[in-house]
């Protein structure tokens, strides 16, 4: 007799009971503990995702390249800290602030491999949406990835600065002087990351294939670099020397090297010498900063509102 | 069945010009080319037509990056994207030799890369300075041959490896411009140099300079071309699509 049958009988006979339906207790453990909150899954995302882009938690390939790039990210601080110790230099013989400018392309390389493996695998294995099953906001997995990608320059960038200034302290250099510098270079390390992180996660974020988001996010970084500063060379060569601040509006890593040079005191990396000539460019470079860092955490909500679907 | 067509199969090329030019990664490949243009153009008209300007362009510019990003969008696009997502598969279980295969995504790569960075070389330096020097004709060469090795290199990177794409970005920005200033020797493996060493024999005298002689770059160039290739068939006749990491 098929089962509906007999419950079909079974419930005139009880007749119209208002809570017939209830959950039975079939003797699985209840969860007794803390019920954590948005905080808590913005935390483990943020420590999870900062962990992969070294990749920590990964299979041992992922690690390579991370650790590679961050090895030749340290390696010339070392040499430089060892050469300063050795022959006893005065004063290092590079500027905090310009170790970052120098060494842009293992910058916009790291930026490159890791801001795609921070979202793009995510938006193809159709993950999005199981993130947002939880009791997580738009904002928490933007603020999530955007802090860790941005940390995770931090740590690349900062830590030969911090190699350079113990380094320096060992050397006995001046004190006030090294903390000057040292301070004045973590800041700009920290609104490049953040610039970086920004732009890398905006373009890779439109891209579910890995390769590609790569290619697109070395494309922005390393060629607006390459043309700026092949035509800030010709308008050197030239004589349009008032052009030069202004070409270099136009790359990243020349904005952010605009900005240290009129708020930082730093020695411009343009033909040279060549940086923001007043107080109003300079201003402008620093405008233009926080507005891309500010417009990319906006892309970035806005490639969430819908996200999952396509 | 003649041999040309034993090695070039056109389904298989088919499939991968419409994977290399289809969607959005079309954009990148059709920017670049259009960037060098616009900007050649901006400096013709902001400081007129100079040698030693066009030569630092075509040579910074142009060869030194744009070249190989192309080379590395054509290279690693034209069986990378597949493998990825595990639709060579379909194409492998059909009655199609492996290194036909590899020779014809090879000739579409190559084909991508000389028709979207060798030739907006060409008409860059034309733009510049009328190929003044020969340098609009010597850099086209060199980006020809340029393009025709790092295809071949970085199709194989994207047989050998997932990470095809950052390994290709790596060995042509790091090794080519960093380690190679900092050590002399590293130049002699550097496809760009290769290249320059051709584009200083087709122009003239004292106007392109390369760190390598012109017949060590040929047979180089020549070796590493035919060994990537070679090496990228016999990869594909044992390939196993691991998971993703």
């Amino acid at each position: 007799m098929p089962r509906e049958a007999f419950t079909a009988d079974a419930a005139p006979a009880a007749g119209v009971t208002p809570d017939a339906s209830r959950i039975h207790d079939i003797g699985y453990r209840h969860y007794g503990g803390v019920r954590l909150a948005r905080g808590y899954v913005r935390r483990s995302l943020y420590i999870q995702s900062l962990r992969g882009a070294y990749g920590l938690g990964r299979s041992a390939k992922s690690k390579i390249l991370p650790m590679i790039l961050f090895a030749v990210m340290c390696l010339p601080a070392s040499i430089i800290v060892a050469v300063t110790v050795y022959t006893h230099l005065s004063k290092l013989p590079l500027e905090y602030t310009r170790y970052a400018i120098d060494l842009q392309t293992v910058i916009g390389l790291f930026t490159a491999a890791q801001a795609p493996q921070a979202v793009s695998r995510d938006l193809r294995f159709k993950t999005v949406p199981l993130y947002f099953c939880r009791p997580m906001e738009r904002i928490d997995y933007v603020i999530a990835k955007y802090g860790a990608m941005a940390s995770a320059l931090f740590i690349l960038t900062g830590v030969p600065l911090v190699i350079l200034y113990v380094g320096a302290l060992l050397a006995k250099l001046d004190l006030a002087t090294q903390t000057a510098g040292f301070g004045k270079g973590l800041l700009a390390a920290a609104l490049l990351s953040l610039l970086f992180g920004g732009i890398g996660l905006v373009i890779a974020a439109l891209t579910p294939r890995r390769g590609f988001g790569v290619a697109a996010v070395i494309a922005v970084l390393i060629l607006s670099y390459a043309t700026v500063s092949s035509v800030q060379a010709v308008a050197y060569g030239q004589g349009h020397t008032g052009a030069i601040s202004w070409l270099g509006l136009f790359s990243p890593i020349t904005l952010i090297d605009g900005v240290q040079s009129w708020w930082l005191g730093a020695t411009s990396s343009f033909v040279s010498g060549y940086g923001p000539p007043n107080a109003a460019v300079g201003v402008l470079y620093l405008l233009v900063v926080l507005g891309l860092i500010a417009g990319s955490f906006a892309l970035l909500m806005r490639r969430y509102r819908k996200v999952g679907l396509g | 069945m003649s041999a040309a067509s034993v090695m070039y199969n056109p389904t298989v090329a088919r499939l991968t010009y419409r994977a290399l030019l289809g969607r959005r990664r079309a954009l990148i490949l059709f920017a670049l080319p259009l960037l060098l243009l616009v900007i050649s153009a901006a400096v013709r008209t902001l400081s007129g037509a100079d040698d030693s300007t066009a030569s630092g362009i075509l040579s910074g510019f142009a060869l030194a990056t744009m070249v190989p990003l192309i080379g590395v969008i054509a290279g690693t696009g034209a069986i990378g994207s597949e493998i990825d997502d595990g639709s060579l598969l379909y194409l492998l279980a059909k009655p199609v030799k492996r290194s036909t295969i590899i020779v014809t995504k090879l000739l579409v790569a190559i084909g991508v890369s000389v028709g979207f960075a060798a030739m907006p070389t060409f008409f860059a330096g034309l733009i510049l300075d009328g190929n003044g020097q020969h340098l609009a004709v010597a850099f086209g060469v060199a980006a020809v041959l340029a393009s025709l090795a790092y295809s071949a290199i970085f199709l194989f990177l994207g047989v050998v490896t997932r990470h095809a794409v950052v390994v290709g970005l790596v060995y042509a920005l790091l090794w080519e411009s960093l380690i190679g200033n900092l050590v002399p020797g590293a130049r002699t493996l550097s496809v760009q140099q290769w290249a320059l060493a051709l584009a200083q024999k087709v122009a003239d005298p004292g106007a392109v300079s390369s760190s390598v002689g012109l017949p060590t770059a040929v047979v180089l160039l020549i070796c590493v071309t035919l060994a990537a290739t070679w090496f990228a068939g016999r990869r594909l006749r044992s390939l196993t699509l691991a998971g993703e990491e």
